[in-house]
């Protein structure tokens, strides 16, 4: 009697267990079948590349196809997405995806060998270095363009032009200035209070300006309208407020000329505007943007067509046509030099 | 169409009940005093303002979408792959394709599994032994889980880990199915309890097994109660973004999706990066990816609400 309420009673766990067994087992007959089945598409793709793309053949002297994923800098992300768009209308078997996990999350994912390249508005840190070494993944970061931090402000401010320090006052982690007339230095007299408009802390753009302005990346007083990942936001707030500032990447300012206007910055090199022309005079926001590539990565076909496209051939109209400021002369001979190296041209 | 004349007698024969008790007790405790008739309007009053805070949420965003992306209402909107250099031409088909694949895959998971733990919970279960309690009270807190952790735990155990899919729609179908999962089992358990015991005693009086009874009785019974607490989780999983950007969700993908191969994009991923984009023709295309989303809800739910009624019953 006992045993047999026991039993009424473990059966359905009993049954249970046995479906779990069964769903697992055809689970993994599942992962078999799938395995094969990718391996005979994808032979079949391939074989059917090599039928269709003969005429296309002709320029590379083979048909290129496979996969590319890029992850990383969203900052970074439209250069990637442009090239990438370019290559495959050279290339339409090769299918190259680029997310937007930002510099940091893009870096797990790269030394982790979850993707073939990484994209990057700042170089991998040491710590990211020490990890992507634990998983035995090696690579190379390359400078694909640069970008410039514009400080906008209202169409109606009459101040023309900051200097780092000047904008070391206002933004400063112990700044109290509430006021444009309170700045240090200004010629202009402007009476009007400072709105200041920020990126989120997550975001490289924010690591970039504090460290370049205030010394230690992350320092930047905390009452400001932080707009979090969103600079349309930042560009609303300061069309709307004539005493408005926010500090911005370069293509977002490029796109609301019409609203708000860019500040000239004094680092040294007296006051120089946001430019394609200015890389050099620009200091010290402009940045230099980069991908990383994995070694590994680098030994396919494909991969080595990508990095020669975007680096050596395309690379002045993949900048232009996505909002960005190409490399000098210089930073596109050192870029050159090291895919031509890495991919043995 | 009974239904409705009967509905309608009741409705009228009650309001004749409450006119006739509302004389009786003001006969005995004297009229309701001139705040009471006045809290009578307030009340429903507010109730209506209550609504319209709600619909006028939804209408705004509809307005917005119209007037800011009506210009590229469009079938290259849905036809056209993504692109970074042409965007007044670009469209959503990688996007809706792969929302497609999720919503299939969830849909897949969370009825079976969903009905299975209700009916195991609902008919099974003994509720005065403990663990059966400790299940519930689970199943209760899941469903206020932030999304994002569901996304964590995606990326750990399916992404990576036992799974190990990789960043593929499947992984993300099934970090939805999880998300949403408690949303089901709750609304099919409550469905199900709504089926009159009677109709249970009666199927096993007549000799029909637990299972038989189930299946013959209860189920059909709950069927429309089960297809509304589906719909609300397919409606939540649909708009689902961040979660899915963890376990491969990709902004720029020019492929179609597949089920086990390669990264995919998904409907409010692919908007939530338009609209971020400085040019102002991406921010046109987040609207018109707005209203395409907005439209295929509107399509999901109608054939999902059209077989509710089909199935309803009543008691």
């Amino acid at each position: 009697m006992k045993i047999s309420t026991a039993r009424r009673r473990l059966a359905p766990f009993a049954v249970a267990s046995a479906a779990a067994l069964l769903l697992v087992a055809c689970g993994s007959d599942d992962n078999d079948d799938n395995g094969d089945d990718t391996s005979t598409s994808s032979d079949d793709s391939n074989s059917d590349d090599s039928g269709d793309g003969a005429e296309n053949a002709s320029d590379e002297g083979e048909e290129l196809s496979g996969n590319i994923e890029i992850d990383g800098s969203s900052t970074v992300a439209p250069l990637s997405e442009a090239a990438a768009e370019l290559f495959m209308q050279q290339h339409p078997d090769v299918q190259v995806s680029v997310g937007t996990s930002g510099t940091g999350g893009g870096f797990e994912l790269f030394c982790n060998g979850e993707t073939d390249g990484s994209d990057a508005s700042r170089e991998i840190s040491e710590e990211e270095i020490a990890q992507c070494e634990e998983n035995g993944i090696s690579f190379e970061g390359i400078q694909v363009a640069n970008d410039a931090m514009a400080v906008v402000v209202h169409p109606d401010n009459p101040v023309q032009c900051l200097t780092t320090d000047q904008l070391n006052q206002i933004w400063g982690p112990d700044s109290t200035l509430s006021n444009w007339n309170e700045i240090d230095g200004l010629e202009e007299d402007f009476d009007e209070s400072l709105d200041l408009y920020g990126p989120g802390t997550d975001s490289g753009t924010f690591d970039y300006f504090t460290e370049a302005i205030n010394g230690e990346a992350g320092a930047q007083r905390t009452d400001y309208n932080n707009i979090g990942e969103d600079d349309n936001s930042g560009i609303l707030g300061v069309e709307g407020s004539v005493g408005g500032m926010f500090y911005v990447g370069y293509s977002y300012y490029v796109e609301n000329q019409d609203r708000v206007r860019a500040l000239e910055i004094d680092g040294g090199e007296g006051c120089t505007a946001p430019s394609p022309e200015t890389v050099e005079s620009y200091v010290p926001l402009t940045r230099p943007l980069f991908v990383y590539m994995s070694d590994v990565a680098l030994e396919r076909p494909e991969v080595q067509a990508f990095a020669d496209f975007y680096v050596n051939q395309e690379n002045e109209t993949i900048a232009e046509q996505a909002g960005f400021i190409g490399m000098t002369e210089e930073q596109a001979a050192a870029a050159s030099e090291k895919v031509d190296s890495l991919i043995g041209n | 169409m009974s239904v409705n004349q009967d509905e309608h007698r009741l409705a009228g024969r009650a309001r004749i009940a409450v006119a006739g008790a509302r004389a009786a007790t003001g006969d005995v405790f004297g009229r309701s005093s001139r705040r009471e008739r006045l809290g009578n309007v307030v009340f429903p009053a507010l109730l209506l303002l209550a609504l319209s805070v709600a619909l006028a949420g939804l209408l705004a965003i509809i307005v917005w979408a119209v007037v800011e992306g009506g210009s590229r209402a469009n079938v290259d909107l849905i036809t056209n792959g993504t692109s970074r250099l042409d965007a007044a031409s670009a469209g959503y088909r990688e996007a809706i394709l792969g929302s497609l694949y999720v919503i299939g895959g969830v849909i897949l998971l969370i009825v079976p599994l969903g009905v299975g733990a209700a009916i195991y919970l609902e008919e099974y279960a003994d509720k005065t032994r403990w663990w059966n309690r400790l299940i519930e009270l689970n199943i209760q807190n899941l469903a206020g889980v932030p999304s994002i952790v569901f996304g964590i735990l995606g990326l750990a155990f399916v992404v990576r880990g036992p799974l190990s899919l990789g960043f593929v729609a499947a992984a993300g179908a099934i970090t939805v199915a999880m998300l949403v999962l408690p949303t089901v089992i709750i609304a099919a358990r409550e469905a199900i309890r709504a089926v009159p015991p009677s109709i249970r005693e009666g199927s096993l009086a007549l000799g029909a097994t637990q299972w038989q009874t189930i299946r013959r009785q209860v189920l059909p019974a709950a069927f429309s109660g089960i297809l509304t607490g589906t719909i609300l989780a397919v409606a939540r999983a649909f708009g689902e973004a961040a979660p899915l950007l963890l376990v491969g969700a990709t902004t720029f993908v020019t492929f179609d999706p597949s089920l086990f191969e390669n990264r995919f994009t998904t409907l409010p991923v692919q908007i939530f990066n338009y609209s971020k984009q400085p040019q102002e023709e991406f921010q046109v295309l987040a609207a018109g990816g707005a209203l395409v989303m907005i439209t295929l809800l509107v399509v999901v739910n109608s054939f999902a609400i059209g077989l509710r009624n089909k199935f309803e019953r009543r008691w």
